[in-house]
Formats: C-alpha cells, structure tokens, sequence
C-alpha cells in the first residue's frame, strides 16, 4: 500500500514536465507613474489608434491618468469624435481585413488577453514591440519573435529602427532609428504602462478599496468573535 | 413598553394564526438543537447559502446590463462580449457585480467541494440522513449545470470553444448523439442561439431548481438533526424535557459562531476580489478576455479548475469498447464519477461513521482518493501527453476504487468504538 501511495506521489512529476517555453522580458511597472502613462497614451492615439479600436474605452476615462477633457480633447482626439465617446476608428473591417489578411483586433483589453503562464500581458506586449525583424518572406517585410508570421507591420519602425535576425538568433539593430536603443525601450514601457491602464483603468482603485474593506472586515471580525466567546462561554 | 410589547404580540398572534411563523423560526433556528462539537469543517454549509445568495444579487444586477447576443457591433465586438465590459467599465460600480460574481462561481465550488468531504470525513451520508445527501449530490449536479451555462455568456474564446467542447461530448453518443448536440445548441455550431438558450437556463431554470434542492436539503436535515465529527446521535441522549444532552439551540450559538466564519470567509474572498479577481488564470481564464471566435480554434482548451478532475477522466478513456469510440466511454466514465458520491450511504459498511473511529484502511483509501482527485484536476488544466494520460487513467482507477471497493475495506477496516457522548477535540 504505502509503496503503491508512493509510486501515485511521484508518479506526476514525470508528467509535468512542460512543453514549449516562451521567453518575455519583463515589462516595467508603471501603474503609478502618471507622467508615462500619459506618454503612452500618446504614442497610442498616435501610432495605433489608427488601425486599432479601444472600443470600450471612453476618451474622457484618461481623467484618470491626470488630464483635463481640454487635454484630451486638444492633443489625443484626432477624430471628429467627443471626449465623452469611446475610441473608435474609421477604418472598415472588411477593408482591413483585405490589407493585413485580418482585421487588427480592438486593444482595449488586449494586455490582460496576453497575459498567460511565461509571463503578464504587459510582458508579452513589451517583448512583442520591441522584437520585430526584417524578413523579406512576409508580405509586409516584418517578422516578430514572439507573434509569429505577425499580421501587422512593424509601426514603430521610425521610432526603433531596422532589426535583423543574426546567424545566432539574435536581434542585432543594423539601422538606428530616431531613439536610442533605450530610449525606444523606455517608450515602450510607458505605451505597455497605458495598454495595462486601458485594460482595467479601475485597477488602480480597486486595490486601494480593497485596503479599505480588509480594514472594515477584521475590524468587524474582533466583535464578532468576541460576540462568539460572550454566547459559547457555558457551553463545554 | 409594555403597550408597545403588547402591539408586537398581538400581530404575531395575528400572523402566527394564519402562518407557522413561530413555529418555523423555533424549528429552524431557536429549538433547533445542533450538536455542540461542530468544528472547522461545519462552517461550508452555511458559507454555500452565503455564496448562493451573493451569486442570485450580483447575478440579478449583472442581467441589467448584460446582453445575450452573438451578433457584431460596429467594432466587430460579439455585443454580449462588449456589454460584459461595459459592466466593467461605465457601469457604476459594475466591476466590482462582476468581479464578485466570477470569484463566487469558484468560491461556490471551493465551499462545496469542503462541504461534501466533511459528509466523507464523519460519515453525515449513513443512515438517517441518506435523502440530504441525495438532495446534495443533485445540488452538486445543477451547480456544475449553472456554472457551465454562465460560462459561455461573457463570450469569450474559453467560454465558446468550453461550450462547444462539452457540446461536442454528447455526439459520442451513439445513434442519437449528432442529433442531440444539435438539439441542445439550437445551431450547427455555437451561436447566438445557443447563448440565448443558456442565459435562459443560467439565470431562470437552474437557479429555481437549486432554491428548491436547497430548500429540500435544509428541510430533510431539520427532520433527522445533523450529525458531528464524532458521527454518532445526540437525539440518543436527551434531557428530562427531551432536548438532546449534547445539543445547543442553532440560535443563538452557530448562528453567532457561523457570523465569525463569514467574516474570515468574507476576507479570503475579498483579497481575490480586490486584489487577484483573475487569480493567477484559474477564476478567470486570460484567453476568455478575447471575444469568442468560431474561425480561430485556441491551442489549448482547457476548463476551469472546478471541472479539471472530470475532465482529466473523460480524456483518461483512451480504449474503444464494443465497437463504439472511446469518447463515449469517456463520457460514461465523467457522468459516473460524478454521480457516484450519491451511492456512498450504501456503499460504505462501516459499524462507525466518523474518521475519528474508522481503521487505516479506510483512511487510506480516503487519503489515495484526496490525492488522485487533486491530481486528476491538476491534469485537467494541461495539455495531455502521453505521460499525463498514463497518470490520469491511475488516479482515475483510484477514484473509482475508493467507491466501489468500499463495501469490501469498509467492512474489514479495525475500528475503534464510538464514544457515549460528543467529544470536544
């Protein structure tokens, strides 16, 4: 029996040795930093929101990261929209669908979508933007790392610069672009910081409530056990 | 005062001549006599009428705002999808109904899992008290039932290729199967009709079911009296006015006492809610925050942790029987390993009822079961290989050993006598 007990305890170690790996960088964390979440939402209105809907999200929700509806609507909305309206695109489905083979998914969400065992949303996002590579058998002339046979071109070329994949399957940049290295990677990091915002902008809140409501509960715990050992005191 | 006591009285007397309303509220609560060594382990049954009751309030506000419907916005967003994240987002308060309800829906299971082993620890299934285990095990069923229609309604990718892979199931049955599937969808695939028919049963049919099937539990439990960690029968033992000598008034101690409970509940639950509402993939799946695609099939299907032990059976069935293919087995086996925890106040033969008083063999069974059962929903999540298969179909050949070898352990195990009266341990 207890060698039987033994063989089932061991036996699931050889079946959990896992598949496929996926190597992320991780992404920085800057939920708090308002300044770059404000940069990130301007490299979104201005590098994605041009394919890519966030339909959910509403213009005047980005009162959270600290802009005022005048910001808003003077430097993020480039459409006849209202910042009371969500972030749409003029582009038509069907036409996408014809140019990239697949209409460019909605982004409101996509950094909790990502999110998966290698890693956060945040993480595959970051790794995603920043490994894109020449390759000429692509139509668009773009290959990624972690996004196989991507859809989209890389958009923020301009900004990167030209990588290719080396003899040694590494990215090397062969032609700089307008950032520096780091600089792109910082720039990166606040558009990542602005997706992860946009996919639950109540994040932020939320955690702060839940502060609160643990506070109230164990608060609420020390009467009502004191109530409990006031009733059970005679009972033996 | 006493005028105004004497007002309260009056209409109680009012009442109670046209409704058993005292009568009620001392059978079921103030002259309830509960055994006063309930531990730990008593506490799940009155947190899954807790849990019952947040999923019936954050569910009834989330149908406000919810739209069961397949079809595309203006987007190219499922519009079921895109009104789960309007909930979210421009609904005052929306994100915290429905982070409350999908943490619920695993809660749910977690109390009913603990529920159901404390009936396995001290025996509460054995004889006087078959029916409530009956009542229970059907709840169990119509709660898997409720947690898989509510699945597919936030129309994500796990909620429709879930559906359409438990769907798919029933086609394994032979000659009316392919017939059946199409049946239960309302389409060839699943569709806005299939949603539509699930909002239905999620939010109307099961619900009434699972308020009457608790109701039932509660009413056959106030009937015999409940059991206790030491498996035996206060009623045995009563006092000169027929009250059980062991036995303390529900109210005003479990109530008070289960108040204590709620709260550390409430505190566990809260720190999900507020602080991990996803919690690591496995209460909501990061797949399902893409809306649902018929055309791309996701790489790996895998429910939630409630159902990952069935799971892992159903796929553990790799053999075809008779000539019909294994999936139908597989099917077969995942209906009877759920069912067959209803067999257990026949199958057990055991002169004791509690853990405490049983012999190692019994233990041991129960432990191997425990264990299997973890794997099995261990399993469940990942992709099968070859090795994960062989693992699955031994857990599952423990967990149905644990039942159907029972009549023979139980019977055979050394047990240690019962106790006269309750133990306080």
């Amino acid at each position: 029996m207890k060698k039987f007990l033994t063989a089932i305890l061991f036996a699931p170690l050889l079946a959990f040795a896992s598949g496929a790996e996926l190597h992320l960088d991780r992404a920085p964390d800057k939920s708090n930093d308002m300044a770059a979440l404000q940069n990130g939402a301007k490299i979104f209105v201005n590098y994605c929101l041009n394919c890519h809907s966030a339909s959910y999200m509403r213009y005047n929700r980005l009162k959270d990261i600290g802009l005022s509806d005048a910001q808003i609507r003077d430097n993020l909305i480039f459409t006849g929209d209202k910042v009371g309206e969500p972030m749409k695109i003029a582009m038509q489905r069907a036409e996408a669908k014809a140019w990239f083979g697949v209409a460019p998914p909605d982004l409101t969400i996509i950094a909790r979508a990502r999110a998966s065992e290698f890693g956060s949303g945040a993480d595959w996002l970051y790794t995603y933007l920043r490994t894109f590579h020449r390759d000429e058998s692509r139509p668009t002339g773009w290959n990624n790392l972690v996004f196989a046979n991507v859809g989209m071109p890389h958009v923020l070329w301009e900004l990167q610069g030209d990588q290719v994949m080396g003899e040694d399957h590494k990215l090397k940049l062969v032609k700089p672009g307008k950032l520096k290295p780091q600089e792109f990677d910082a720039a990166v990091g606040d558009l990542v910081a602005y997706l992860k915002y946009m996919g639950e902008p109540v994040a932020e809140f939320r955690k702060q409530l839940g502060v609160i409501v643990l506070i109230f509960l164990a608060v609420f715990f020390v009467f009502a056990y004191a109530l409990k050992r006031e009733y059970w005191k005679d009972i033996h | 005062m006493s005028k105004v006591n004497a007002i309260l009285q009056g209409t109680l007397n009012w009442v109670d001549e046209r409704f058993p309303l005292t009568s009620l509220w001392k059978d079921h609560l103030a002259e309830y006599y509960a055994p006063k060594n309930f531990n730990f382990w008593y506490f799940f049954g009155s947190l899954a009428m807790l849990v019952l009751v947040l999923q019936i309030v954050t569910g009834i506000l989330l149908t406000m705002h919810f739209k069961p419907d397949a079809s595309l916005n203006a987007s190219g967003v499922p519009v079921a999808f895109a009104s789960v994240e309007y909930i979210m987002r421009d609904v005052s308060w929306g994100w915290l109904i429905r982070y409350m309800h999908s943490t619920g829906a695993s809660a749910f299971f977690v109390v009913v899992y603990l529920h159901m082993f404390r009936g396995m620890l001290y025996g509460s299934y054995r004889k006087p008290r078959e029916l409530i285990w009956i009542f229970g095990m059907i709840i169990f069923l119509a709660l898997m039932a409720e947690a898989f229609f509510g699945y597919l309604l936030p129309w994500g990718q796990m909620s429709f290729w879930g559906a359409q892979v438990i769907v798919n199931m029933f086609s394994a049955i032979p000659l009316i199967g392919p017939d059946l599937s199409i049946w239960l969808r309302g389409d060839y695939v699943v569709g806005d009709a299939t949603l539509n028919r699930f909002f239905a049963f999620h939010v109307v049919a099961v619900p009434l079911v699972l308020l009457g099937l608790v109701a039932a539990h509660i009413i056959a439990l106030h009937e015999v009296g409940s059991n206790n960690p030491d498996g035996i029968e206060i009623k045995k033992k009563k006092d000169a006015n027929g009250i059980p000598l062991d036995g303390i008034p529900f109210h005003p101690y479990y109530s008070v006492k289960d108040i204590v409970g709620v709260i550390v509940f409430l505190m566990v639950f809260s720190v999900i809610v507020f602080f991990m509402p996803e919690f690591g993939g496995y209460f909501m799946e990061y797949n399902n925050f893409f809306p649902a695609d018929p055309l791309v099939t996701p790489p790996h299907i895998a429910p939630l942790w409630y159902f990952t032990p069935y799971y892992s059976i159903l796929r553990a069935v790799t053999y075809p029987l008779f000539g019909i293919e294994a999936k139908f087995w597989g099917v077969l086996a995942m209906g009877a390993a759920t069912l067959i925890f209803a067999l257990l106040p026949w199958l057990d033969r055991s002169p004791v009822k509690s853990i405490r008083y049983r012999g190692p063999l019994y233990k041991g069974f129960l432990a191997a079961f425990v264990i299997s059962f973890l794997i099995l929903g261990y399993l469940g999540m990942l992709a099968p290989t070859p090795a994960r298969a062989i693992v699955a179909q031994i857990c599952s050949v423990i967990y149905f050993a644990f039942f159907l070898l029972m009549p023979i352990y139980s019977s055979l195990d050394k047990c240690q006598p019962e106790p006269d009266r309750v133990t306080s341990k």
